[in-house]
């Protein structure tokens, strides 16, 4: 419990009791490789990490072993990166070649011109770059450039939502209710945005704060519940998914939130003073929410490596049990981790209406708080990573609409390769399988594994 | 290293399925190549491109989506055009979708329903030089280069009524809705005043469950997805007696198809009516139980708009669907023939006329207003 007291003595620039193990590590190692040491060196979060972080005691036994430059190359981090791209480009398309009608054309005459089927299946994959980083077909730098902005477009709600269920994470609660926090912060959000006039400057502030609370009313429910009367967090937050869902449908029918002179489930246009100011101009739709996002992951990651706060999510999400008879309140923290969680989801919703849409409807949320799980959980449920995961969901989002406009891919064999895309990088052990490339085969049998929870798991499973 | 190398050359499986993929691709790849790929269209090809973008409920919803569709696809195959359709998968997709299809040359961009009202409008004024036209929502701050296309479908549903109300024989017909808005209302609307201008007409009492026009509330899925909720409802209706349902909720309409095809095979006598296509062509399954439909004929008014907008004649005109003009119609009652009685049939033929003509006024709140 020093760390309690003592933050400093972690690394400047860490996120997690992970860092420091990973920066002692000559050469490649990957990821899961270190989250897995974490588990070996703390046991599972038990204990404070050892003096010696295991990745490098069992690095060095992998010397010993006799392991080459060679060895390094073909199991490391890179070569597991561009084999699971590489193979989820070639099972999409495959999949592209089953589906798409032009490409079983192409194939059908594969040996007279085999350029063809090339072409029509790596179309879709250019499109993908071109709707979601550069367009190097546009006529001006304006056209080049969109699509890149449109990736952060779309990614802002995914890195608010995303960071929210990842915070959640980190203190043990699992947070499928980012879908129902963001439209209750829609739901708040656009009210104070269409219904009061408020001056320049001021009426965008409300609307966010506004968006912030009824997020953190909407996660704080779930915290509370949790903490009186024990609820499961994953049915009350898929529960409360749906009453938010149908609230926000229900209400769009009623006087005070319809849009006047329509019959429409639809919400009035928010004032121009409650809209997040354009970055680039109107051509662009990036917005000043995005700029929200990257102070909502700073905060994030001060709270959770630089706050007693977080600290205290910290040590709930890894023992209950032992946070308590340390002294932290469990309930007190369950409560806090949820409202904030569900602020930073609120922030998402307020990014939809009073960025990207501009109205409420009954669809504001899309899938925005489902998608948040994966970005979280692809970010290993840190801050930063939550960021890029955030980023790379943006771009496959925004990529996908080029993919559907131009090669004229249906859309939902557009979502399943990019799904198999995240599932091979989030899964390097599986494209290790895959390829037989697996450097940890071998440890597992012949040496003990210190730590006692893992060894007794592993030497449990040898027999 | 030579370890894990063996083993992935081991993996017997891997070989098999490559293996089989080259051999599937040796004995299908051997064909000739096309002369000149690309020029393959049957008609004269044009250069002229014409776009669709969908809304949420995609372009397979065997409603005004797929309508929509065919009438582009019906276009390109008559005009010898070409086509792009981008289907969206929720609401934050309509804005960029739109956007792409700007960006990808299209002349005329059809969009479809209230959901794509303002990303068609601020798309349309950002654009003024490319053309727009929407399906089901007018409004009126469309720019110059939008074009409504808007249905009267209360005065098909009218009819539909006055056919439920004289067929049935529990004396009871039912509706219920996918959402309540007003393109779905208006059916239930005109369904209603049918039944009650039948019960003036012939002095009966048929009642209506599921909706009540003076209230403007009645019983919805809350979606056009839940096909199985449909069928609950609409097991829930032929309990209280019902025989002749109208779901009027897109593709949620087969649910209500499979409970009746239930109650038939136990026994009970119910019958369907179709809303949007003609049920008894597009959803075949429940050809035996399906009475009528009340169709918008969107196919056709999309390729009209696309034909005029080629022809150099586009105009920001609404174009309303009515009985009048076809836009609107009561499907013909295919294989349910002998259940609808000879003075039920001649009835509907003069309540038709009287409706164009205006002798019958068919009012609806969410009827479109020019």
């Amino acid at each position: 419990m020093s760390e309690k007291t003592t933050p400093g003595p972690q690394a400047p620039g860490s996120n997690d009791a992970a860092e420091p193990a990973e920066m002692q590590v000559p050469g490649g190692v990957t990821s899961e490789a270190v989250a897995s040491d974490v588990v070996l060196d703390t046991a599972g979060g038990q204990m404070p990490p050892s003096a010696v972080p295991a990745a490098t005691q069992r690095r060095s036994r992998d010397r010993d072993g006799g392991g080459s430059v060679l060895h390094e190359i073909f199991t490391g981090n890179v070569m597991v990166s561009v084999l699971s791209v590489l193979l989820a480009i070639v099972l999409g398309g495959i999949l592209m070649a089953v589906t798409n009608p032009k490409v079983a054309t192409a194939a059908g005459y594969f040996f007279a011109q085999p350029g063809d089927l090339l072409t029509e299946v790596i179309r879709p994959y250019t499109a993908l770059v071109q709707g979601s980083i550069f367009n190097w077909a546009g006529t001006d730098l304006g056209a080049q450039l969109y699509p890149i902005t449109e990736t952060l477009t779309v990614s802002t709600p995914l890195i608010c939502a995303g960071l929210g269920v990842a915070l959640a994470f980190r203190a043990g609660l699992f947070n499928i209710g980012a879908q129902g926090q963001i439209i209750f912060g829609a739901l708040f959000g656009a009210y104070a945005g269409f219904a009061w006039h408020l001056p320049l400057g001021l009426h965008l502030l409300v609307v966010i704060l506004a968006g912030l609370v009824g997020g953190a009313v909407w996660g704080g429910v779930v915290g509370l519940l949790k903490a009186r009367t024990g609820a499961h967090e994953v049915i009350v937050t898929i529960m409360l998914n749906y009453i938010a869902n149908f609230l926000l449908l229900f209400l769009l029918t009623t006087p005070a939130f319809q849009r006047k002179g329509s019959t429409n489930p639809i919400s009035p246009f928010l004032d121009s003073t409650a809209l997040f100011p354009e970055l680039l101009g109107p051509q662009f739709r990036l917005h000043a929410g995005f700029l929200a996002a990257i102070l909502a992951t700073v905060v994030v990651w001060w709270l959770l490596n630089r706050s007693t706060i977080g600290f205290e999510f910290r040590a709930v999400g890894a023992n209950p049990n032992a946070a308590r008879t340390a002294g932290i309140n469990v309930a007190r923290s369950t409560i806090l981790v949820m409202a904030i969680a569900g602020a930073l989801a609120g922030l998402a919703g307020v990014a939809q209406v009073s960025g990207t849409e501009k109205y409420l409807s009954g669809g504001v949320a899309a899938t925005i708080g489902f998608d948040a799980i994966t970005v979280a959980l692809l970010g290993r449920s840190t801050p930063w990573g939550t960021f890029f995961a955030g980023l790379l969901f943006g771009a496959f989002r925004a990529g996908g609409v080029a993919m559907q406009a131009q090669t004229q891919t249906p859309i939902d064999i557009v979502l399943v390769i990019q799904s198999l895309i995240v599932l091979f990088i989030a899964a390097p052990p599986l494209v290790r399988a895959i390829f037989g490339l697996n450097p940890r085969k071998k440890k597992t049998t012949t040496s003990g594994t210190p730590g006692p929870r893992t060894g007794g798991v592993k030497s449990g499973a040898a027999v | 290293m030579k370890k894990s190398l063996r083993a992935s050359f081991k993996r017997g499986s891997m070989a098999g399925v490559a293996t089989l993929g080259a051999s599937a691709l040796l004995l299908t790849g051997c064909g000739a190549a096309p002369s000149s790929p690309g020029a393959s269209g049957s008609a004269t090809t044009s250069d002229y491109t014409a776009c669709m973008v969908s809304d949420s409920g995609g372009f397979d919803d065997k409603s005004f989506n797929q309508s929509g569709y065919e009438g582009l696809q019906s276009a390109v195959k008559d005009l010898g055009i070409k086509e792009k359709h981008v289907q969206s998968k929720a609401d934050t997709d309509y804005d960029p979708n739109l956007r792409s299809m700007v960006q990808q040359g299209c002349k005329l961009t059809v969009t479809v329903g209230f959901l794509l009202g303002d990303a068609t409008k601020s798309i349309a004024t950002a654009n003024p030089n490319s053309h727009f036209a929407i399906i089901d929502y007018n409004d009126p701050t469309f720019p110059k280069n939008v074009k409504p296309i808007v249905y009267d479908t209360a005065q098909a549903a009218f009819l539909a009524g006055y056919l439920a109300a004289g067929t049935s024989k529990t004396g009871k017909v039912a509706t219920f809705g996918g959402i309540n808005i007003p393109t779905v209302t208006i059916f239930m609307d005109g369904f209603a005043d049918g039944v009650k201008y039948y019960n003036q007409k012939k002095g009966k009492n048929v009642q209506l469950i599921g909706w009540d026009k003076d209230k403007q509330d009645g019983t919805f899925v809350g979606d056009f997805k839940q096909v199985d909720k449909g069928k609950v409802l609409t097991q829930g209706f032929l309990d209280q007696g019902a025989d002749v349902v109208l779901p009027v909720a897109g593709p949620v309409g087969s649910g209500a198809g499979s409970a009746i095809l239930d109650a038939k095979s136990k026994g009970k006598d119910a019958k369907l009516i179709w809303v949007d296509s003609d049920g008894y062509l597009t959803a075949p399954d429940y050809k035996s139980v399906i009475l009528s439909s009340v169709q918008k004929t969107m196919s056709t008014a999309v390729e009209t708009v696309i034909k005029d907008d080629k022809d150099g004649k586009f105009d920001a005109t609404p174009y309303i669907g009515t009985l009048a003009n076809g836009g609107v119609a009561l499907a013909p009652v295919h294989d349910l023939d002998s259940a609808v009685q000879a003075d039920v049939k001649s009835d509907l033929d003069q309540l038709k006329k009287d409706i164009i003509s205006g002798a019958v006024k068919v009012e609806s709140k969410s009827s479109p207003t020019k």
